[in-house]
Parts: structure tokens; sequence; C-alpha cells
């Protein structure tokens, strides 16, 4: 296993820009996340580090080792393909055992890293089967056993739970992680689901039309959203356009008076942004009380409501028009009748989890 | 449903059945009913020089034209299905051209090629076994680059790249994961150009010669002068050798997969 760098690596598909200057430095044992849309480049990127595709420009290294111009084969990579491209005529043996085969290890050494592997993956008992008769879960873990039987010096893995049903990809995903950790596997996963990379990955590389939009521990990604793409691609966001005003903070284009920061407001702001389970949302007080001197209340109608097991969904709108999303957990089993639509309400939010762009 | 299954299989084969009946008759015009039963046509037509002879001809171009087409087509189709070059679409036309010019007109055209070509070397082609095996080869060559071709593409490419990620060198990756997986595909292809080349008539016409005539073309000869079971009997065993080939193929490369 070794620290893999990614140095400017770029890829251009004659006049289009794939991949875009991408520069990262993965840590030995690290588990990294390429996030995004597809088309984003991410997988681009892991075919390059695999050397199924050549960079246009920049360098890969292994280690130490400048890997930017070798061949697949000279690279030492673990790959796990999406659909995992099991040799559909080798037993799940004869597939795990190929890569060792390749470095020529000696056959009886071979046989005992197979097994060892198998074991591993909880696939000893089934090593003289052929892929297809195999379940989904099953012909992944071959898959990962196959790629990390020879020790690569980086595992990639491009989608490979996305083939799984739900309840059977939270399992693997799970296992995953911890055989990655045992082993101390550098590890690069390519996935477009959100979930997925923030529950699974040390760090996150959050990727768009190429670039590198943020990288960051899933707190950060989540929690401090760097550009607005970031933000709105993990999670649910409440985006409020607007300008920065004199004394009162944030004007929103509504009219809206928002409180962003405690100690006052930076210049260049045009954009605050609200996770939906931060907004509280309470029935308007009888007493009549200005619910807008408080910070960041506004005054709002239910639009809709939507039920969502743990959580219920609440669309609210407020006069001048601009719509939010709140989040409520569905825990208080003695709580009165939700809000329904028509309800008058008053969505307020923390100060401090305001994000600002 | 079943009721038009039945009729197209009685469609299909009857023909076959009444052509191997007939081979057995013992009566010298063929007519019904059979006098008796017999294998002497059988004798005979092997006695036939002209039956023998065409038959081994028919047998050696179809082999010669399988393993030419075979050692051209196979690659063609690899880069076809692998590669993206410009005028990709055009070489796939060129290959699979064989298969929309009508026979004769091939036949014919292949004819002048060659005599063109006897023309400015000197050196006879037409009408020797290598022109018709030339010509035969071409016949082969768009079932080989068809069959292939759609085998490759049915062969998933990651398999390839996981082969070489692994550490697999072209060739290796190639040899240990690709071919496994087209090989039925491949016999399937060779099969049919064998097949094709065994029963072509039309393109082989106006290119055989003395000494260089196939089985097709003998029976047709002898069909212009007598009309006797000795030609049931040569059907018959043509019918036998592609359904030997057919059965043998499906046995061990199990061609069904191939389509």
């Amino acid at each position: 296993m070794s620290q893999i760098t990614l140095n400017n690596l770029t890829k251009q598909h004659g006049d289009v820009t794939a991949v875009d200057r991408v520069s990262l430095e993965i840590k030995q044992g690290e588990f990294i996340a390429f996030l995004g849309p597809s088309g984003c480049g991410k997988t681009t990127t892991l075919r390059m580090i695999a050397g199924l595709t050549m960079a246009s420009e920049g360098n890969i290294y292994f280690g130490d080792r400048d890997v930017t111009y070798l061949p697949p084969y000279l690279r030492n990579a673990g790959l796990v393909f999406q659909g995992y491209a099991l040799f559909p005529h080798m037993s799940v043996a004869q597939n795990v055992a190929f890569g060792l085969e390749m470095r020529k290890i000696d056959r009886t050494e071979g046989q005992r890293r197979v097994m060892e592997v198998l074991a591993l993956v909880k696939l000893d008992h089934l090593a003289d089967r052929l892929p297809r008769q195999l379940s989904g879960g099953q012909q992944q873990r071959v898959a990962l056993a196959r790629a990390i039987v020879y020790e690569p010096d980086v595992l990639l893995l491009d989608e490979p739970l996305s083939a799984l049903d739900a309840k059977l990809r939270h399992e693997v995903r799970s296992e995953l992680k911890r055989l990655q950790s045992k082993l101390g596997l550098t590890t690069i996963f390519v996935t477009h689901d959100q979930d997925e990379a923030l529950s699974i990955a040390d760090r996150i590389v959050v990727m768009s039309a190429g670039k590198i939009e943020q990288v960051g521990t899933p707190r950060d990604i989540y929690q401090r959203p760097e550009t607005r793409f970031v933000a709105e691609f993990v999670g649910l966001t409440n985006f409020i356009v607007g300008r920065v005003g004199a004394a009162d903070c944030f004007h929103a284009t509504g009219g809206e008076k928002l409180v962003i920061s405690a100690d006052g407001c930076g210049s260049g702001i045009t954009a605050v942004a609200i996770r939906p389970e931060q907004i509280n949302l309470r029935e308007r007080e009888a007493s009549g009380r200005d619910a807008n001197s408080l910070a960041n209340s506004l005054q709002v109608t239910v639009e809709e409501v939507t039920y969502r097991g743990a959580l219920t969904e609440f669309v609210v709108k407020t006069n001048s028009g601009l719509q939010l999303i709140a989040h409520r957990q569905n825990d208080d089993m003695s709580r009165s009748a939700p809000p329904q639509p028509g309800d008058l309400m008053v969505a307020s939010w923390p100060v401090a989890a305001t994000i600002v762009f | 449903m079943i009721g038009t299954c039945v009729i197209a299989f009685i469609m299909v084969l009857a023909p076959l059945f009444a052509v191997a009946w007939v081979s057995f008759f013992d009566n010298k015009i063929i007519s019904f009913p059979p006098r008796g039963y017999t294998l002497n046509w059988y004798v005979a037509a092997w006695e036939m020089e002209r039956f023998r002879d065409g038959f081994l001809t028919s047998l050696k171009l179809g082999i010669v034209a399988t393993l030419v087409s075979l050692l051209v087509g196979v690659p063609a189709s690899v880069v076809l299905a692998r590669g993206a070059f410009r005028g990709r679409e055009l070489v796939q036309s060129i290959l699979l051209a064989p298969l929309i010019v009508p026979g004769i007109v091939a036949g014919a055209a292949l004819y002048m090629f060659l005599i063109e070509i006897e023309i400015a070397t000197g050196v006879q082609v037409a009408m020797t076994f290598g022109g018709l095996a030339l010509a035969h080869s071409l016949i082969a060559l768009p079932w080989i680059v068809r069959l292939v071709t759609a085998s490759l593409i049915g062969a998933d490419r990651q398999l390839e790249e996981a082969a070489l990620v692994m550490g697999a060198r072209p060739l290796t990756a190639f040899w240990r994961v690709t071919w496994p997986v087209i090989r039925p595909g491949v016999v399937a292809g060779g099969l049919f150009s064998f097949i094709i080349s065994f029963v072509d008539l039309e393109k082989s016409l106006f290119l055989v010669g003395p000494g260089s005539t196939t089985l097709p073309i003998a029976i047709v000869n002898y069909l212009e002068w007598s009309i006797d079971p000795t030609i049931a009997a040569v059907a018959t065993v043509q019918i036998v050798v592609i359904a030997a080939g057919l059965i043998v193929g499906d046995r061990y490369f199990k061609l069904t997969r191939a389509f």
C-alpha cells in the first residue's frame, strides 16, 4: 500500500476536458471517495489511476513511483468494476488467483493466499463455483477478493455497490469499510451517492465538470460546503439569494432580513444556505408579537407536508414567495397533529447554522 | 401457435426426409411406390468419379476457405469490435459486402478479375483450385466477421480491462479471458463458413475448371442429363455432413450461445 499523489491530472477528449488539473494527495491507508454527478470526471480520474485511460497532462505517483506512462499491467493497482467483470469461464478461486498467476507467484503459495483472502470475504466455501452461480453480493465480494489478493498499491472501486439492492448495499458498505481499515488499504471509491460517500470515506473529493470542488472530511463537506455546488449536491439545502445590507446584515431579494453571523457580515456575500433539519417550525404566538423581531424568524405558510418515515418534510413559503424546506424528526409520539397545508407558522434557525457564499 | 410450429417444421424437414428416403429406393427412375430398398446408389455415387472428386474438392475447398477467412476474419473482428478509428463502418461494410452481392454476379465479377490478372501476369488463376479457394474465402468471410464481432461485442470489454489491471499483458489478457468467451462465436463462424462454402453453387459456376469441380456443380451437371436415386444419395451425404458439423459443433461449443 502506498501514498497516491495526483498532480495536475488532466484528460482531454478532443475539445472536451473531462478531467481538469486535479491535484490530490491520498495518504497511505486512507479511504477516499470521489463524489459527483455522472460526467463529472470521477470515473475518468479513476481509470487514469488504473492506467486504462492515459492522462493528457499531469502525473500520477504510487508512493515515489511515477506511473503516469505505465500500462495498467505494470502499475499494481486493484480495481473493482461496477459490473464486477468476473471471468465467466473461471471458478471463484481461479478468478482470485489470476493476479497472482500474472505475478508468477508459486502455485502452493498462491493457493494459500487465495484461500486466505476468500476466507476474509467469507467465500471460502464457494471457491469452486462459477461466478454465474453466485448472488450479486457474493459476486461483489469475489471481485473485491480478486482485487486485493496481490496486495495492490491502491484499491480502486468504481461504484461497486450500485448493482446491489438497498439492504445489501448497506451491509456490504460496512463490511467494506471494516475490511479496508483492517487491512490498511489505500482506497479510492467512486460514487454518485452522497450517503455512501458520507458514511464510508475518511475524506470526500467532490467533483464537478472535471474539477475538484472541495476536499474534506464528510463533516466538512456537509456542514461547511465551500461552494454552492457542494452545498447543493451533498444533502438538501435551502438557498436564499440576496445581498449584504448596511445594518441588518443580509437582505434576501424578497425583503427578509437575516442575521448570518454573530460578528457581522463580510462583504460580497450573495447567497446563504440553511440545511432543512436546522429550520424549526413553531406556531405563531397568539399574543401577536412580531416574529420578525427575532433573529432569523420568518412568518410562513405551510404549503406541503410529506411523511418520510423517520422525519416529516415541510415546504413552507413566506409572503414574499421565498420557499423553504424544513425537516422535523418524527420522534415525539405524544406530539399533537403536525402542521397541515395552509397553517401559519414561524420558521427559525440558529445564526451558527447559516452557510454563506 | 403449436399448429404453426408443426407446419413450419414439416415444411423445413419434409424435403430433407424425402431426399433421404428416395436415395434408398430400388428403382432406376424415381417413382412411387418403391419396388424395394437398396444401398446401391451410395456405392454407385462413390464409384462415379465426378461425385467422388466433387465431394473431395468441396471438402478441401470448405476447409481451406474456412481457415483463410478465420485467419483474416478473427483479427479483423477484434479490431472492428474494439478499435475506434476513422472508417471503421466502411471497413465493416466492405467485409460484410459479399453477403449482399448476388453470388452469380460476384462469381462473374471475380472470374473477370482473375482473367485480368492472368492477362497481366501470365499465370493461370481462373479455373484453378487457388482461384476457387479465393472465391470461397470471400463467401465465408462475412460469416466469420458477423459472428465473431457479435460475440466480441457481447463479451464485456471490462473483462479485458480487469485482466490488464491485474497484471496481464494484452496478448495474455486476450488469450486467457477474451478468447474463451468468444470461442463459441469463432467456432460457429467457422462452421457456417464451411457449410456455406460446401453448398455454394452460383459463385463457383464460372470459376471451376477441369479437375476442380465442386460437389454442387457436379450434381447440377448430372441432373441435366439424368435423374435417378444416385443424386438423392449424393444429396443425402451432403446433408449428413452438414448436420454432423452442426451437431458436433453444438455439442462441444454450445453454438446456441453464439447467437
